[in-house]
């Protein structure tokens, strides 16, 4: 029903189940908030949206009040604006003052608050809490200290990934984000996605940072530092630095990672590919077999954190294709740097992820190979952006630099691992080929793109046809897990990325990314697969070479140590 | 231990209906009965019948002051924190219990022997102030008489 309603002395038109806020969004007038995240259920914690509505005495949270009929609303009058100033002054009461040192600084929300309402005095003197720092988990690190408790890192781990690994514990002045029994983050069922950093408004919860570690890696003479980069990585650089996503800016990250100081860049695509060749190949046996399907995929390492944690009986169904991350870091260790005269020991393997799982991943034991690990270390998107800025790369005046080493070609395949679906679509294309021997066609499997958090398909090879289904978001993996066990779902493959729309929106990218730029990053991924001329794994020269020159054939036992791990329960390590 | 106490929670847990989150208060309660305190596996075990995570059966047992997460001593001193006890003068002798008793409010000392724990309102405002040791109530307390309880206190521990 519609009706109107006055904002500001001006009428505006509103619906029957709006929130005020919905109509302030609509309309171009902005409120601060803290709590408030489009598309969750609002909170109305933070109070920071207050608006002032005649007949009503109190102040009223503009994102969980709705509106009625001739509500009159003032926005920014000046009791509202005195209530957000007092709020911001009691959360800065209880804050540590060392914006300075904060990774946040700069991008922080309380801090931008703080300075939009022109404070320029501490008015209130809270109690400090004394809380320790939870830094034993490999990939993320709580400072509840810092924490301004609008709980939206709850919302995220509840809602979207379904991890439950954080709660507020305590009440009143007592209450905090924390841990049953105020374990570590490691102890929980937390998959370490990262999802809780994107949304932390301040430095309450940060990546582990492997910043220095790689600083001192590369100024290091004995080290040969050589980096990888995942897929989604050139646009995201991209969008930090405005650069217009184009074919080029491959070749200028290329560059500017070679001007921080790498000996040799490689894009992990091409591992994803070899993770393909695996993985199509492992399928065709399980279908022969008729056994452990549907099968899993396994390029998330988030996404194999819960099984082997919540969901153990399902770990016959996982893929054992390891990780690109991982396959990467074998392949460079074991094989490209020795020939290029390295000693594996002395070879120094960075990967740059979108994703704060993968430092997990990279510091798990299993992946360990003999003394020295696959990867030494991995950075997020943000730590590679603020690594280029710090040393002074001006990514806009950069030569592009072609490719120096072979084992940078890639399929436009392995490139489509940065979305979700695009794994599925890549995998789909080589099961084709390894089933019937000719190409699939159309080779773009429409129903698993765009940004839906589950999508279907059913795909034709010979006379079969194959339904398989991506999902994205944990908590959406979760209930497809639920319907498949209950008998009401059947598939042969299941797709799952732990982020919403996989890596693109992963927990490493860049942080404040809105709906149009998850689009532009989605875009430039399947840009890449029209424009480039391989557009099938299995037709990868390297990935042919290597199979030829040193690695036996697709799925075959003797790849098993390089290309796969076996996965375990973690009740079981 | 756990496994007798795996028995006790099987016949607590058996006569409430799984998967009904609003009977997780009184199986805590229950639970808290018969183990004096919960720990991370009772909540775990808890959880996993009522299909909770375990971070949000913490978060609810965290939320209510009678909920314990540590063992309390052998005997389990509280005191009265109410508007009327407060009026009464019930401040000061916490910092006697304290004192006395080497030990901090919401803990319990090494050996087991106290734990002192600081109840919003006990409902016997009339009484002022209140002071609670095990099953029993100490009513209108003076100084000369906390002294006397301490002193009986230690007298019986030792």
């Amino acid at each position: 029903m519609q009706f109107n309603i006055e904002i500001n002395d001006q009428e505006v038109s509103a619906k029957r189940g709006e929130t005020i806020k919905n109509v302030l969004d609509r309309i171009g007038i902005q409120v601060p908030t803290l709590c408030y995240m489009n598309g969750f259920s609002p909170s109305g914690g933070c109070r920071m949206c207050v608006v002032e509505v005649d007949g009503i005495s109190e102040l009223v949270p503009s994102c969980s009040h709705f509106v009625t009929e001739w509500m009159k609303i003032k926005t920014h009058s000046p009791r509202v604006l005195k209530a957000r100033k007092i709020l911001v002054e009691l959360l800065l009461a209880g804050h540590p003052d060392d914006c300075h040192y904060c990774e946040r600084n700069g991008s922080c929300e309380l801090q931008e608050l703080a300075a939009g309402m022109n404070i320029r005095e501490r008015k209130y003197h809270g109690k400090r809490r004394q809380v320790q720092i939870d830094k034993a988990c490999s990939s993320i690190v709580r400072d509840p200290a810092k924490c301004v408790l609008c709980g939206r890192c709850i919302r995220v781990c509840d809602e979207v990934i379904g991890a439950f690994a954080i709660d507020v514990v305590g009440r009143g002045s007592e209450s905090r984000i924390g841990t049953s029994y105020n374990k570590g983050l490691n102890m929980q069922g937390c998959i370490k996605c990262g999802q809780c950093i994107m949304v932390c408004p301040t430095a309450a919860l940060t990546e582990k940072s492997n910043f220095q570690v790689v600083l001192d890696a590369l100024s290091n003479p004995e080290l040969f530092p050589v980096i990888q980069f995942s897929p989604t990585i050139p646009g995201s650089v991209a969008e930090a630095f405005n650069i217009k996503a184009s074919k080029d800016i491959l070749n200028l990250l290329r560059s500017a990672l070679k001007k921080l100081g790498f000996k040799q860049v490689f894009d992990v695509s091409m591992a994803a590919d070899l993770a393909i060749m695996e993985e199509a190949s492992e399928f065709v046996s399980r279908l022969n077999k008729h056994e452990n399907l549907p099968m899993l995929t396994s390029c998330c390492p988030g996404w194999v954190r819960y099984v082997e944690e919540s969901r153990p009986h399902w770990l016959p169904n996982l893929s054992t294709a390891n990780s690109p991350q991982q396959i990467m870091g074998r392949l460079i260790k074991n094989y490209i740097s020795t020939s290029a005269g390295q000693k594996p020991e002395n070879v120094f393997v960075v990967s740059v992820m979108p994703c704060t799982a993968k430092k997990h991943e990279a510091a798990s034991d299993r992946m360990k190979d003999g003394i020295t690990c696959n990867v030494d270390a991995v950075l997020t998107t943000r730590e590679l952006v603020k690594m280029i800025r710090l040393l002074g790369i001006e990514m806009n005046s950069l030569e592009p630099e072609p490719s120096d080493t072979a084992f940078s070609m890639r399929s436009s395949a392995g490139n489509l691992f940065g979305i979700s679906g695009g794994h599925l679509e890549a995998l789909m294309r080589t099961v084709h080929f390894m089933i019937t021997g000719q190409e699939l066609n159309p080779i773009k499997i429409n129903e698993l793109r765009g940004l839906k958090n589950k999508k279907e398909a059913r795909v034709k090879a010979g006379k079969t046809f194959f339904s398989v289904a991506a999902v994205n978001g944990l908590a959406s993996a979760k209930t497809l897990l639920d319907e498949v066990e209950a008998g009401r779902a059947d598939y042969q493959i299941i797709e799952v990325m732990a982020c919403p729309y996989g890596c693109i929106n992963g927990g490493g990218q860049m942080r404040g990314g809105d709906e149009k730029n998850l689009k532009a990053r989605m875009k430039a991924l399947y840009d890449v697969d029209d424009e480039e001329i391989i557009k099938v794994s299995h037709k990868n020269p390297v990935i042919l070479d290597l199979y030829e020159k040193f690695l036996a054939k697709p799925g075959s036992g003797q790849n098993m140590e390089l290309l796969h791990v076996i996965r375990t329960s973690t009740e079981n390590r | 231990m756990f496994c007798l106490m795996n028995e006790i929670l099987e016949k607590i847990l058996v006569r409430y209906p799984a998967n009904r989150k609003d009977s997780l208060l009184p199986i805590l309660q229950e639970v808290q009965q018969v183990n004096g305190y919960l720990t991370d596996d009772l909540i775990a075990e808890v959880g996993r019948t009522l299909n909770m995570p375990v971070n949000k059966v913490f978060s609810v047992a965290a939320f209510y002051d009678q909920f314990r997460f540590r063992p309390h001593g052998l005997y389990h001193v509280q005191l009265c924190r109410g508007t009327a006890c407060h009026l009464h003068g019930s401040l000061s002798y916490l910092g006697e219990l304290e004192k006395q008793l080497k030990l901090k409010a919401g803990t319990t000392s090494r050996d087991r022997r106290y734990s002192l724990e600081l109840v919003n309102c006990m409902g016997a405002c009339e009484s002022a102030p209140v002071i609670r040791i095990n099953d029993v109530y100490h009513p209108h307390v003076t100084p000369e008489a906390l002294t006397r309880i301490i002193h009986s206190l230690k007298e019986k521990t030792e």
